[in-house]
């Protein structure tokens, strides 16, 4: 059964277009790249699933539930879905434990012994134990990544939406936060990621969904969205991605 | 780690020395600048042709002495009305504040009465404010009426409340979007995102334009005398009446500067240490 449905979406800032009649299906345990260039609505998209944005027209249904019915409480639908930001949006008050433990202490009413109990075993397990009790302007860019990520991952979510997570990372930290994200998947975690990293939308995604002037133009596994695109718009794209030497 | 000794190179050793001589000009400099500027200030002053009638009616030790005590009697004045206004004022500057940026039209009363509030009270004189609030208010013969001190007092946390709501706004306003966005995608409803994500960033921003607002307060608290309770200045006028000499106004001058030095120190304390925690700086 799919995760995540959305229907003919539709987003417009002033007159400006973003989302125009996108269709979407994300089956359960399974990873979904959405690819495109600068303004295609990839972000656009990963915001409103997440009720961060209100949507012009078109559904979106999570677990069979329609969450774009504005008599939903977006807080109910937030806490099962996770997302991670380009610029990563720590709190810099909190220490990395508490950034992890706020919500699971706030919104699910965890105890705060078990909440750091868990944090701290989270961020052992992507190897930054040591950094619990330090401030995120301490740490690197990938740093502050993987402890968003497990912020993120803290709430147990259903889903998890992350924005080109990679995009602000210095070429090295890239792959510290890629490892995380292979990790994930093999967790058996659904996720829909906007990204610019094509070799690794090939590798981790199950499916690549290529977007174009607020729609989704083409779909499928990666190797022949990547490897053989049928769509000119699609082709004139990785073309340009190859250009500059990213594929 | 033990590094290797490093052996300075020729011109390394030849920049240093370079840079010690210049150290050792500058603050040959600085100190010579200073006293000569010393100088013709202590000269200028002193041997002003009135120096010597100032020095006896604003500089007298013995009435000073005399003084003192009921300079400090109205400075303990000060210091309680301080200490409750200053709270009271914080508390009504945040609360008006975060009326203010309440979203949704249910709220819309709410929010043009918190403006409403504070394009008032920042508009209006504070000395008008005391007198309705101790003269005219008294006036209706009420039962149950405060005493003067107590609406003098709320005089000034209307009038301060204004300005440091307007602070408080600022400092909610200056946490970027992006804060609030994630603190939304992980469930935190508006007021747990306020609470515990815009908030404590925000005051941590605005705490000195906010504490320099209390110390302007700290000189505005011995307004109440107007209305009959006597704090330091008003002190330091009836002493001054008693003697035709104006010393008591200096003792009171320098009680109140050394009274703002500690509210300063601990601001700039507390501001560094959260910058410092927080690794910036």
């Amino acid at each position: 059964m799919s995760l995540l449905r959305c229907r003919g979406l539709r987003k417009t800032y002033g007159g400006h277009v973003v989302l125009d009649g996108l269709d979407l299906t994300v089956d359960e345990h399974r990873v979904v790249a959405l690819i495109g260039a600068s303004g295609s609505g990839k972000s656009t998209l990963l915001r409103c699933v997440n009720l961060l944005e209100e949507l012009d027209d078109g559904t979106i249904e999570l677990d069979g539930e329609d969450i774009s019915d504005p008599r939903v409480d977006p807080d109910r639908v937030r806490r099962r879905i996770g997302m991670v930001f380009q610029s990563y949006n720590l709190f810099p008050h909190l220490s990395v434990l508490e950034n992890v433990t706020l919500a699971p202490v706030r919104v699910h009413g965890r105890a705060r012994a078990e909440a750091q109990a868990q944090a701290r075993e989270l961020l052992d397990r992507v190897g930054l134990g040591e950094k619990a009790d330090a401030y995120p302007d301490r740490l690197s860019g990938g740093q502050q990544q993987r402890v968003a990520i497990v912020r993120a991952l803290a709430n147990s979510p259903r889903l998890m939406l992350l924005d080109e997570v990679t995009s602000a990372l210095d070429p090295e930290l890239v792959g510290e936060v890629l490892a995380l994200i292979r990790d994930l998947k093999a967790d058996g975690m659904t996720m829909v990621l906007a990204t610019h990293e094509m070799s690794f939308a090939r590798e981790v995604a199950d499916q690549v969904c290529f977007l174009d002037g607020g729609r989704v133009i083409e779909t499928g596994p990666p190797e022949r969205v990547l490897g053989e695109p049928t769509e000119p718009r699609t082709r004139q794209f990785l073309h340009r991605i190859i250009e500059a030497g990213r594929l | 780690m033990t590094l290797a000794p490093h052996l300075p190179s020729e011109a390394q050793r030849r920049r240093a020395a370079y840079r010690r001589r210049q150290t050792v000009t500058s603050v040959l400099v600085a100190a010579a600048s200073t006293a000569a500027l010393g100088t013709l200030l202590v000269v200028a002053v002193t041997g002003a042709p009135g120096w010597d009638r100032v020095r006896e009616s604003f500089a007298d030790p013995a009435i000073a002495r005399d003084a003192l005590p009921a300079v400090l009697t109205g400075l303990w004045l000060n210091v309680r009305l301080l200490v409750c206004c200053a709270a009271g004022a914080l508390l009504l500057g945040l609360l008006v504040a975060l009326l203010r940026t309440l979203r949704g039209p249910v709220f819309f009363p709410v929010r043009a009465l918190a403006a409403g509030y504070t394009y008032t009270f920042r508009g209006l004189p504070l000395i008008i404010v005391l007198y309705v609030l101790t003269l005219g208010v008294p006036g209706l013969r009420l039962g149950g009426m405060p005493s003067v001190l107590v609406l003098g007092g709320l005089a000034l946390v209307l009038t301060y409340g204004g300005y440091l709501a307007e602070v408080f706004r600022a400092g909610i306003e200056s946490v970027h979007p992006s804060q609030l966005a994630a603190a939304r995608s992980l469930g935190l409803t508006y007021r747990q995102t306020m609470r515990h994500v815009v908030l404590p960033q925000a005051v941590r921003r605005v705490a000195p334009p906010l504490l320099n607002d209390v110390v302007a307060m700290q000189k505005d608290v011995g307004l109440v005398s107007l209305a009959g309770p006597i704090d330091a200045v008003r002190a330091a006028q009836i002493a001054t009446a008693e003697t035709f000499n104006y010393t008591p106004y200096v003792v009171a001058g320098v009680l109140f500067v050394l009274l703002a030095i500690p509210l300063i120190a601990i601001t700039d304390a507390v501001t560094l240490r959260a910058a410092r925690r927080q690794g910036r700086s």
